[in-house]
């Protein structure tokens, strides 16, 4: 096996042997290695296919910025992670990584067909092609181009790791461990500013850890060794707090920032149990410096993807940091200075290297160092090809002409097993903007900036273009003292030597004898995008950035075009004949690098994903087989099966208890108010639809509350407990709206009424006997409470002791049986409903659940909020025009009960509706319709609440039907999937409608 | 996410407020005497500006209180913020 470590170095530990799998076979790396140094150590850059073409394509970066080297992690099926980049991924045992975007293997891929007809998928290719037959989407299209795209695999089982989420409040938070981070960190942290520093990486240091170059130093060392000091001094500072191996994930308005941190995502398998993975910080910093520094871009020539061309600073690293050269025979191709670095560390090595050099000429001390080694250097030369299929192995050059536009002269031909490219620097502004801030156009070098705007925070270093490290001191420090207010002198005698120079000679496309129809220069390359495809949107006459980016999904994909944007405004600028600042960038929105969906959860998962909130006779319902149904976050009983029935058969079974001799339902969760106050009952005038100053203390009454819009919005009864006591109840899921919407108007509308409103709603809890036989039940917990009619009529309310607990019970009826609801303090309701159900053995007191409760009330005909309503109906619609006061001057939405749509005849109102054949039950949400012969057919409405009635025995529903009040008597019909239901439209009480059971 | 500052509770994360929408519109005294369009301009019609915008928020999951709040909506910043019932304490046009 090929060896391409070539050297020791201090962050690659050779005493300890990782052993890790890849695409399945066994290879070896250290630690301190990521995926891809690893692979490169034994010799492999290719790691994937292209998305579209199939191409062949190797590692090109050693970053976040990597479009080519993404991975599928891990073979379990709940712990496989897709779209991780190997460049990023540190080594550990037992690894198991698989190339992703390939099938059926890296090495021979059917997709790769789709390179030779290529002419036939230019950009738009998949709008344009798949479009048609319409059929031909789902079961061909899709499931072909899912296989062939490989976008990776989603986990199939639940997460087992642990996941943590942290919020912190900071001075200051400094992006980025490069030079400019470590100073600004240093400065804010001894300037008494709590300080947190984050870095993506492993250790601090940036690009800078790395730097031997003889020719930068920084007080007379070495950069790097300089660096090494500045971080010693830095983590003694009890003000800082740094946190490695985290990423900035997002960065939102008012400084608030999500951060991950990487735990335990570099141990061995067995060392990663039981351990939090990964940690969400939630960041609040006064201040935040952005240091996140720039990414290398690459250039736009034909052929550019092949496996062997990286990033010219990448091979760089990979050498003095990781030990690992990328080739053993390597073209540099550049348009700056920065490639001479890599050159000179790649000659010191011994390894073989010439230099393509764009520029005309260039003299700075770097490149006459270079000169001075004996490294070959084409000036004004540019790459006009390269070849070899599975790793590049030579390419051609041609002199370019004196404006740079094409190529003149012979072509050369050079052997190489490795390119390296250099297109200049890209300021990493994507935190600056995500948090909305604007971007300024450099002309010199063709590089946005941030646009400094707010003074909560900053850009430094080369994020801000200032890449000039001898400049650092001026551009940087000074500007970190004014943004933090401070006076900090450390830095003010460093002495820094460097013999780089920023000139660049930026062509966007470079030339080519070469048709462009007929070239491939990937702008893309993890959604292998060409400038062809960029000119060709241009061409089909799209112009907007966001446009062209979508048409040919340059820039959308995990990596967001972090190597790719530049290229296509240029490549879109220079087309169109106009200025590249003017165009715009695309939005970068977050995450800045894929987050995992178990980081953003954290520990919300399984029973803690959502709040559950169970009466206190929760317990009884579960030990007595209750089914249970969610309604809000509540858990209700739904219905109580026996011996194995079904709903159906349990329901038919608790109502018919419940009219014929008792039942009992835990109502506890309907929502309670307290309302205290000298204006207590002006303050329910103005929020019922009917009058309250009457109601006598000691009397209940039911209300229906409106929206301002005049629809109804809630209902339920409250009592008068004294002069200035009420006791609201509203719908389960309404309770904690209808606080809101009261204190609303009591704060904002209404401050001079004396009123105060309290949530009651978990402090009592409540049992409802209903029935014929509920007052011998009721008599037997209570044998001092007069229960006759006289005392104790159907709308009112008493006080009495159980077992010296004091109990308010209501005698009132959601059922239309005789009916009372006992109200205890909750600690107490789930002894209160054992002593209900033992007082209720001997009349076969029958617990009874949602389901049953929704039918007993259907039966007499009374609505559920936000079932039989849905934010539409007034309460004329709802044919309860009985309980609108005339007399009332004003209450919530009375002046839109006669607006002229709410007054229309023809609007959808509620009616009751009985099958032709009384054994069929309609299904709830069916449409309703007159006529099944004429097309369109006409929608007149549909069915709200429906169930077969045991009490009746047949089947009875409530609808909402247009003009429905005046078509009593009338045929409908609900049109379904098989066949046509006939129905007759009838009252919407069903059941009793003399009411003579409530006093039964 | 905004931090805004309750002028009851201080200065507080954002999830703990409900936003109301515009401020300052205020339940007509007699609505009954109203026409259709006059109801219907205080019932449906709002601003929603792009700059000084005027606002009520609840610090729902805290005091419970509303009260107002002057924010650039083009860039979100929260200018100022006073209870129900008081003038901003800046005169904004
Ligand atoms: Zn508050």
């Amino acid at each position: 096996m090929p060896n391409y470590r070539i050297h020791k170095t201090e962050y690659i530990d050779e005493t300890k042997r990782v052993s890790f799998k890849y695409d399945g076979k066994t290879y070896f790396g250290y630690e301190g290695d990521t995926l891809a140094s690893a692979l490169l150590a034994n010799g492999i850059h290719l790691v994937g296919r292209s998305f579209k073409y199939h191409r062949p394509r190797g590692i090109v970066s050693c970053g976040a910025e990597e479009p080519n080297a993404i991975c599928q992690i891990g073979s379990k099926k709940d712990l496989t992670e897709p779209n991780v980049r190997a460049t990023e991924l540190e080594l550990y045992e037992g690894l198991e990584a698989s190339s992703q975007n390939c099938w059926p293997n890296v090495k021979f891929d059917i997709g790769g067909i789709n390179n030779f007809i290529s002419p036939l998928i230019p950009a738009g290719f998949y709008y344009k092609t798949f479009m048609w037959p319409k059929s031909f989407w789902k079961k061909v299209y899709e499931p072909l181009i899912r296989l062939s795209a490989g976008l990776g695999k989603s986990p199939t089982g639940p997460d087992p790791d642990i996941y943590d989420h942290k919020y912190v409040h900071y001075d200051v938070l400094v992006i980025g461990g490069g030079v400019s981070g470590i100073i600004a960190a240093k400065m804010a942290a001894k300037n008494n500013l709590k300080t947190l520093l984050v870095d993506d990486k492993k250790i601090l240091g940036g690009s800078t850890i790395y730097q031997n170059n003889e020719s930068i130093k920084i007080d007379d060392k070495l950069s790097s060794e300089w660096l090494k000091n500045e971080i010693q001094e830095i983590k003694k500072l009890s003000n800082l707090t740094i946190k490695t191996r985290t990423s900035i994930a997002a960065y939102h308005g008012y400084n608030f920032l999500l951060a991950k941190e990487n735990l335990t995502d570099h141990l061995p398998e067995e060392k990663k149990k039981n351990k939090i993975r990964q940690r969400l910080w939630k960041i609040r910093a006064k201040k935040v410096i952005i240091a996140t520094g720039s990414i290398e871009r690459p250039l736009v020539f034909n052929n550019n993807d092949r496996p062997g061309i990286l990033l010219s600073n990448s091979i760089n690293k990979y050498l003095d940091y990781y030990g690992v050269t990328c080739g053993e025979n390597i073209i540099l191709f550049t348009n700056n200075d920065s490639a001479y670095e890599t050159s000179i560390s790649l000659h010191k090595k011994g390894i073989k290297n010439i230099i393509v050099d764009l520029r005309k000429s260039a003299s700075s001390e770097l490149i006459k160092q270079a000169e001075s080694l004996g490294i070959k250097i084409y000036f004004n030369h540019v790459v006009t090809n390269t070849f070899g299929y599975r790793k590049i192995n030579s390419l051609e050059i041609m002199k370019l002409s004196e404006d740079g536009n094409t190529t003149i002269g012979n072509k050369i031909i050079l052997s190489c097993d490795c390119l390296g490219m250099s297109g200049g620097w890209t300021p990493m502004v994507h935190m600056h903007t995500q948090s909305g801030g604007k971007l300024d156009f450099r002309d010199e070098d063709q590089v946005f900036l941030p646009k400094e705007n707010s003074e909560d925070q900053i850009s430094v270093g080369s994020c801000n273009g200032d890449f000039d490290l001898e400049n650092i001191i001026d551009k940087t420090v000074n500007k970190i003292n004014k943004f933090l207010e401070i006076d900090n002198q450390d830095y003010q005698d460093t002495n820094i030597i460097c013999s780089k120079e920023n000139d660049k000679r930026n062509i966007w496309l470079l030339p080519n004898k070469i048709p462009l129809g007929k070239t491939k220069c990937f702008i893309d390359f993890q959604n292998d995008s060409t400038a062809k495809d960029i000119k060709l949107a241009l061409k089909e006459g799209f112009r907007s950035i966001e446009h062209v980016k979508r048409y040919t999904t340059t820039g959308m994909a995990t990596d967001q075009g972090k190597l790719s944007n530049m290229h296509a405004l240029g490549i879109i600028a220079d087309t169109a004949g106009v200025k590249m600042g003017t165009l715009g960038t695309t939005t970068f929105r977050p995450p800045f690098t894929p987050l995992t969906f178990g980081t953003l959860v954290g520990r919300n998962v399984g029973k803690f994903f959502e709040v559950v909130r169970k009466t206190s006779m929760h317990e009884w319902h579960v030990e007595n087989n209750a089914e249970f149904e969610n309604v809000g976050q509540w858990k209700r009983p739904w219905y109580y099966p026996k011996n194995g029935e079904n709903m159906h058969d349990a329901v038919q079974r608790e109502s018919k208890s419940a009219r014929d001799s008792a039942g009992i339902l835990d109502a506890s969760t309907l929502g309670k108010i307290d309302i205290q106050g000298t204006d207590a009952s002006e303050f329910l005038n103005r929020v019922y639809t009917n009058a309250w100053s009457k109601l006598a203390i000691g009397k209940c009454r039911y209300g229906l509350m409106l929206n301002e819009d005049g629809m109804v919005y809630d209902d339920g009864v409250t009592t008068r407990i004294s002069e200035n006591h009420y006791l609201m109840t509203t719908t389960t899921g309404g309770a904690a709206n209808v606080l809101s919407k009261l204190e609303d108007y009591l704060q904002t509308e209404w401050p001079e009424l004396d009123v105060y409103l309290t949530s009651v709603t978990d402090h009592y809890s409540t049992a409802s006997i209903c029935g014929p036989n509920s007052k011998k039940i009721l008599n037997k917990l209570f044998p001092n409470l007069d229960l006759s009619d006289e005392n104790f009529p159907h709308m009112s309310f008493k006080e009495d002791k159980l077992k010296n607990i004091n109990c308010r019970i209501m005698r009132i009826s959601f059922t239309g049986e005789l009916s009372y609801e006992i109200n205890i303090e909750s600690k107490y309701g789930h002894s209160l409903w054992k002593m209900c159900i033992e007082a209720g053995k001997e009349f076969n007191l029958t617990p009874y659940g949602t389901e049953t409760m929704h039918l007993l009330r259907a039966e007499k005909g009374f609505i559920i909020v936000g079932q039989d309503t849905d934010g539409t109906m007034t309460p004329s619609d709802l044919q309860m025009d009985w309980i609108v006061s005339k007399k009332k001057y004003d209450f919530i939405g009375k002046r839109s009960l006669y607006r002229s749509d709410t007054v229309r005849e023809d609007r959808k109102q509620l009616v009751g509706l009985l099958t032709d054949d009384p054994k069929e039950v309609l299904e709830e949400g069916a449409q309703i319709v007159s006529d099944v012969k004429s097309k369109p057919i006409d929608m007149l409405g549909h069915v709200t609440s429906s169930y077969f009635s045991p009490n009746l025995n047949k089947s009875i529903a409530l609808a909402v039907v247009r003009s429905g009040k005046t078509m009593k008597g009338q045929k409908l019909i609900i049109p379904m999937e098989n066949k046509n239901i006939n129905v007759t439209v009838s009252d919407t009480i069903f059941l009793d409608k003399e009411n003579k059971r409530l006093n039964a | 996410m905004f931090l805004i500052n309750c002028p009851f509770c201080g200065e507080r994360d954002q999830s703990e407020f409900s936003s109301g929408g515009e401020a300052h519109i205020v339940r007509p005294k007699q609505p009954t005497e109203l026409s259709d369009d006059e109801w219907a301009e205080y019932l449906f019609m709002r601003k929603n500006i792009k700059g000084i915008q005027f606002e009520r928020w609840n610090h729902v999951h805290g005091c419970r209180k509303w009260f107002n709040v002057v924010r650039d909506t083009s860039n979100d910043k929260i200018l100022s913020v006073y209870k129900m019932g008081e003038k901003p304490p800046v005169n904004y046009k």
